[in-house]
C-alpha cells in the first residue's frame, strides 16, 4: 500500500512537479514515481543502519520480545533534521504555512512575494491534493516553485519537502515558504524542517477554532489572522480568537492582515525581514 | 486521517525490526499513545486491518497501552493531570506549562517468531 494516501498502487502517490513540466505530464509522472521509491528504498536503508540496536538474537523458532521504544514518527524527525540541517547551511530562513482550506494562506503568499521580492530571494513548495494551479499561480510572480500533489494524502511529510528541495536548487541567504496542504488537523505533526510554523485562519472561521483543533495551534509559532477587512460584516471578536489560541500556545504572536485589501501586511512584512536576515 | 501515515509508520518499524531479528512474524505489537499525541485511537483502530495486510503485522495481537496526559505549570510549578493540551494551571490559571507526558506515540515491544 501506498505510504502517503493509502491507495493500493503509487499511482495517486504524491507527485513533484514544476510548473510547465505538464506538457510531459504523463512521463514526468512515471519518472518521478520511480524517483520517489528509490528515495523510499534509501530511506529504508538509511533507516536500517541508523537503528542497529546492541541486541543480540540467536536463531531460534522460540517466541522473543524485543524492546523497541521507538518513535513512530522518527523517520519523518529524522528527515525533517536532514532538511533543517541543509537549511541552516545555506542560510534559508523557511517556513511552513498550514491552515484550513480557503483560510488565505496562497493569497497571503501571492501578496508577500508580489511586495518583497525585490528585497528577498524567495522559493515556495505548494502543497496540495491535486491540480497545479497554486504552483501555477506563484510562477506568474516569476517566483521559483515546485508543487507537490500529494494524491489522497491529507498533509506533507519531511521525504516529499526533501525531493522537492532537490528540484528547487535554492541560492543561499534566502527565505523557502512551504504552503502545506489545506488542513488544520493531519499537518501538525509533521515537522517539515521548517525554521518557523505560521498558521493562518480567517476572519470568517470562528473564535473557537484555536481550541476545536488546538494541536496546529500548539505547534505553530506564528498566527496571521486574515481577512480583517471584512470584520464589519462578521460576528466575531477578535480578542476571543486570540485568547483561545494563546490559551493553546502562550507563545503566540499574532499579525492581523488582510491579503486581499493589504492592511496589516507591514507588520509581517517587518518580522519576515528580519527573520530572513537572522538564520 | 493521518492515522494512515501513522500506521504505515508502526508496519516499516515492525518490517525492519522483524529482519534485523530474524523473525518471521509478529505476534503481539505493543504500543503507546499518549492522549495528548494528536492520534484518534479508533481512527487508528479502523485503518489497522488495512495497513498491516501482507505485512509481518498482519496477525499479530495489537495492544495500545494509554498513556495519561500531565503537565507542570512554568509559574508555579503545581503538577497536573491533563485531558487537553489546551488545560490550564489548575492553581494559578497560568497557561504556560511545561508537558510531562502524554505526547508520547511509540512502538513499545514486539512479540516475534
Amino acid at each position: 500500500m501506498c505510504g502517503t494516501c493509502g491507495c493500493g498502487s503509487d499511482i495517486n502517490g504524491p507527485s513533484i512537479l514544476k510548473p510547465g513540466d505538464h506538457k510531459h505530464s504523463h512521463e514526468e509522472h512515471q519518472h518521478h514515481h520511480g524517483e520517489h521509491l528509490h528515495t523510499h528504498d534509501g530511506h529504508h536503508h538509511h533507516h536500517y543502519h541508523d537503528d542497529e540496536h546492541s541486541h543480540t538474537h540467536e536463531h531460534s523458532h522460540r517466541h522473543k520480545v524485543l524492546e523497541i521504544e521507538q518513535d513512530i514518527l522518527q523517520n519523518n524527525a529524522v528527515l525533517a533534521a536532514r532538511n533543517r540541517g541543509y537549511f541552516e547551511a545555506k542560510n534559508i530562513f523557511t517556513l511552513n504555512l498550514v491552515s484550513s482550506p480557503g483560510s488565505g494562506k496562497t493569497s497571503i503568499l501571492e501578496r508577500t512575494l508580489t511586495d518583497l521580492k525585490s528585497e528577498i530571494s524567495f522559493y515556495v513548495i505548494e502543497g496540495d491534493q491535486q491540480t497545479m494551479n497554486d504552483a501555477n499561480r506563484i510562477d506568474a510572480l516569476d517566483i521559483p516553485v515546485v508543487q507537490i500533489n500529494t494524491g489522497k494524502g491529507c498533509h506533507l511529510e519531511s521525504d516529499m519537502v526533501f525531493d522537492a528541495v532537490k528540484k528547487l536548487e535554492m541560492k543561499e541567504n534566502s527565505v523557502l515558504m512551504i504552503e502545506n496542504v489545506g488542513n488544520l488537523v493531519c499537518p501538525s505533526m509533521f515537522d517539515l524542517g521548517e525554521s518557523k510554523r505560521v498558521v493562518i485562519i480567517s476572519t470568517t472561521e470562528g473564535e473557537d477554532k484555536p481550541i476545536k483543533y488546538p494541536d496546529m495551534f500548539h505547534s505553530s509559532d506564528i498566527c496571521i489572522i486574515n481577512k480583517i477587512d471584512l470584520l464589519p460584516y462578521i460576528n466575531i471578536d477578535i480578542q476571543k480568537l486570540k485568547n483561545y489560541a494563546l490559551q493553546v500556545n502562550p507563545k503566540l504572536q499574532f499579525f492581523e492582515v488582510s491579503a486581499t485589501k493589504g492592511d496589516g501586511m507591514e507588520a509581517w512584512y517587518g518580522w519576515l525581514k528580519v527573520q530572513s536576515k537572522k538564520v | 486521517m493521518h492515522e494512515l501515515s501513522i500506521a504505515l509508520g508502526i508496519v516499516k518499524i515492525a518490517e525492519d525490526e522483524t529482519k534485523k531479528a530474524n523473525a518471521k512474524k509478529v505476534i503481539k505489537i505493543e504500543l503507546e499513545i499518549g492522549i495528548l499525541a494528536g492520534v484518534e485511537i479508533d481512527s487508528l483502530n479502523f485503518i489497522w486491518s488495512s495497513a498491516v495486510q501482507d505485512t509481518v503485522l498482519e496477525k499479530a495481537e495489537k495492544e495500545i497501552l494509554i498513556i495519561e496526559g500531565e503537565g507542570k505549570c512554568i509559574d508555579c510549578d503545581t503538577k497536573f493531570s491533563m485531558k487537553n493540551i489546551y488545560d490550564c494551571c489548575p492553581n494559578c490559571g497560568s497557561n504556560f506549562k511545561g508537558i510531562l507526558q502524554g505526547k508520547e506515540l511509540k512502538v513499545k515491544t514486539l512479540e516475534v517468531i
